[in-house]
C-alpha cells in the first residue's frame, strides 16, 4: 500500500522545475506584468489532486526557490504560496467537482490572496505595486488555469501519479 | 502552516534588516543555475544559426562596416591618446591622485525580467570570477546598472531604470551635478531636485560623476529627452534617456572601481573603511 501511494515524484518534481522554466521565460515588454502565476497553479494543482502528497511544505520550498528567481525579499512568496496551497487544501474536495468556470473563479480569488500577501509584504518594506499590476497577472492566471488544468490532469492519469 | 509563517516572517526579517541569508540565497542560486540555462537554450540556439546561416553578401557588409568604424576608432584614440597624457600631466603638476583605468570582466545576460515590478538581470558571472555586491555594470554606450546579488556562478543586478536605482551624474555641457533616478519604464529616468532655473537643455549628454564612490568617473550615462517647467512645483521634470541599449546589450562589462589614488585622504576608501 505504502509504496503504491507515492508515485510519480519525478512528476510532481518535473512540473515544478518547468513552471520554474516558465517564470524565467523572457516576454515581450507589453506582456511583462500579465505573466501568469505558474508556479502557483501548479501548487494549486497539486495540492487540490493530491493533498495528502503536496504539502503546506512542498509549496513553501518551491515559493522560496520563486524568492531567489525573482530577486525578492527571501520568504515573501514562500508565505503567499504556502497560503495558496492551505487554502487549496481546506477546499479541494469542493474544487475537484467544481464546473471549469467556477473552479477559474475560485483560482481567480487564490491567487488574488496569494498577491494581497506579496502586496502587504511589499508595503511594509516601501515597495508596493499598485492594484492594477496585481489584477493582471491574476486575471491572465485564471484565464489560463482550464487549460493547464486539463493539461495537468492528463499528465497524472498518463504517468499514474498519485 | 503556522511554523511555516513564523519561519518566512523570520526569514523576511534577516534578509531585509540585517542581510544574514545571503549564502541561503547563494546557495538556492546555485541549485537553480541548470534550469536558467535551460531557459536560455532557445535564444542560443537562435544565435547560433543566425551566426551559423548567414549569407557571403551580410558578412562582407558586416566586414565593411566594422573595418570603418574601427578606422574611425582608431583615429579617436590617437587623440584620446594624446589627451591622455596631457591629462596625466597636469594631474600631475596639480600633485592630484593618479587615475588608473580599471580592471573589466564581460559577462552574458542569463534572464531578464524575473519581478515585474523591478528592472533585474541575471548575469552568468559569479563570486567565482570575483563579483561582488555593489559591482558597477556597464555596456559598450554607456552605464547600465549596479550588482546586488551574488551567486557562486550568476548573480542579478538592477538595472538604472529601476525606481530603487539612483546615479549621480555630471552634465558634458555645464558641469552641473545631479541625480538620476529610475522610473521603472523601460527606456527612460529622470532627473530629481533640478530647479526650473537649471542650465539644461533637450539634448543635454551626462556622464557617471563617481561622487557616490559605486560608480567609476566619466561613464556615459545618457541625455535628456524632454524638460517640463511647471512653476507651481519647486522642481523642473526633466526626462532622460539611458544611453546604455538596456534591452539590446546581450554582453555586459563588470567594473572593478579604479583605486583612485592611494593618498589617506581619499574619500571613497575612507568611506569603504567606515562601511568594512
Amino acid at each position: 500500500m505504502k509504496t503504491q501511494e507515492r508515485r510519480g515524484s519525478s512528476v510532481i518534481i518535473i512540473s515544478f522545475l518547468v513552471s520554474f522554466m516558465l517564470l524565467m521565460m523572457p516576454l515581450p515588454d507589453f506582456m511583462r506584468l500579465a505573466r501568469p502565476e505558474w508556479v502557483a497553479m501548479v501548487v494549486i494543482y497539486w495540492s487540490m489532486a493530491l493533498p495528502q502528497r503536496v504539502s503546506v511544505g512542498y509549496s513553501w520550498t518551491a515559493g522560496l526557490v520563486v524568492d531567489v528567481i525573482r530577486d525578492s525579499l527571501l520568504g515573501q512568496h514562500a508565505l503567499a504560496l504556502a497560503l495558496v496551497s492551505f487554502i487549496t487544501i481546506r477546499l479541494h474536495q469542493r474544487l475537484r467537482v467544481y464546473p471549469p468556470g467556477q473552479q477559474a473563479a475560485t483560482v481567480f480569488l487564490i491567487i488574488l490572496i496569494n498577491f494581497l500577501i506579496i502586496l502587504w509584504i511589499r508595503g511594509i518594506i516601501g515597495a508596493a505595486p499598485s492594484l492594477w499590476q496585481i489584477l493582471i497577472p491574476t486575471f491572465t492566471t485564471a484565464l489560463v488555469w482550464p487549460f493547464v488544468f486539463i493539461l495537468m490532469r492528463y499528465v497524472r492519469r498518463q504517468f499514474q501519479v498519485s | 502552516m503556522f511554523i511555516l509563517v513564523v519561519l518566512s516572517i523570520v526569514l523576511m526579517t534577516l534578509d531585509h534588516r540585517f542581510h544574514h541569508v545571503d549564502s541561503l540565497r547563494a546557495g538556492i542560486s546555485v541549485l537553480i543555475y541548470p534550469v536558467r540555462l535551460m531557459v536560455d537554450i532557445p535564444t542560443e540556439i537562435g544565435e547560433w544559426a543566425s551566426d551559423t546561416f548567414k549569407t557571403r553578401k551580410t558578412l562582407q557588409e558586416e566586414n565593411l562596416s566594422l573595418k570603418t568604424q574601427n578606422q574611425l576608432l582608431k583615429a579617436e584614440l590617437q587623440k584620446f591618446n594624446y589627451v591622455k597624457t596631457e591629462n596625466m600631466h597636469l594631474r600631475a603638476l596639480l600633485k592630484s591622485s593618479k587615475e588608473i583605468s580599471g580592471k573589466v570582466l564581460i559577462a552574458e545576460l542569463l534572464s531578464v525580467d524575473l519581478d515585474p515590478y523591478k528592472r533585474q538581470v541575471v548575469i552568468n558571472k559569479g563570486s567565482n570570477d570575483g563579483v561582488f555586491a555593489g559591482q558597477p555594470m556597464v555596456d559598450a554606450h554607456g552605464v547600465m546598472g549596479i550588482v546586488t546579488h551574488v551567486g557562486l556562478l550568476s548573480s542579478t543586478a538592477l538595472l538604472v531604470t529601476d525606481p530603487n536605482h539612483s546615479l549621480p551624474i555630471q552634465f558634458l555641457r555645464t558641469g552641473l551635478r545631479a541625480v538620476v533616478s529610475g522610473t521603472g519604464d523601460k527606456n527612460r529616468f529622470e532627473l530629481l531636485y533640478l530647479p526650473n532655473s537649471a542650465d539644461i537643455k533637450v539634448g543635454d549628454e551626462f556622464v557617471t560623476s563617481g561622487l557616490g564612490c559605486v560608480f567609476p568617473t566619466g561613464y556615459p550615462a545618457g541625455k535628456i529627452l524632454e524638460i517640463n517647467t511647471d512653476p507651481s512645483l519647486p522642481f523642473a521634470s526633466v526626462i532622460a534617456e539611458p544611453s546604455a541599449k538596456l534591452n539590446q546589450s546581450r554582453e555586459v562589462l563588470l567594473v572593478w572601481p579604479e583605486s583612485r589614488g592611494t593618498g589617506e585622504n581619499n574619500p571613497c576608501r575612507l568611506n569603504q573603511e567606515a562601511k568594512s
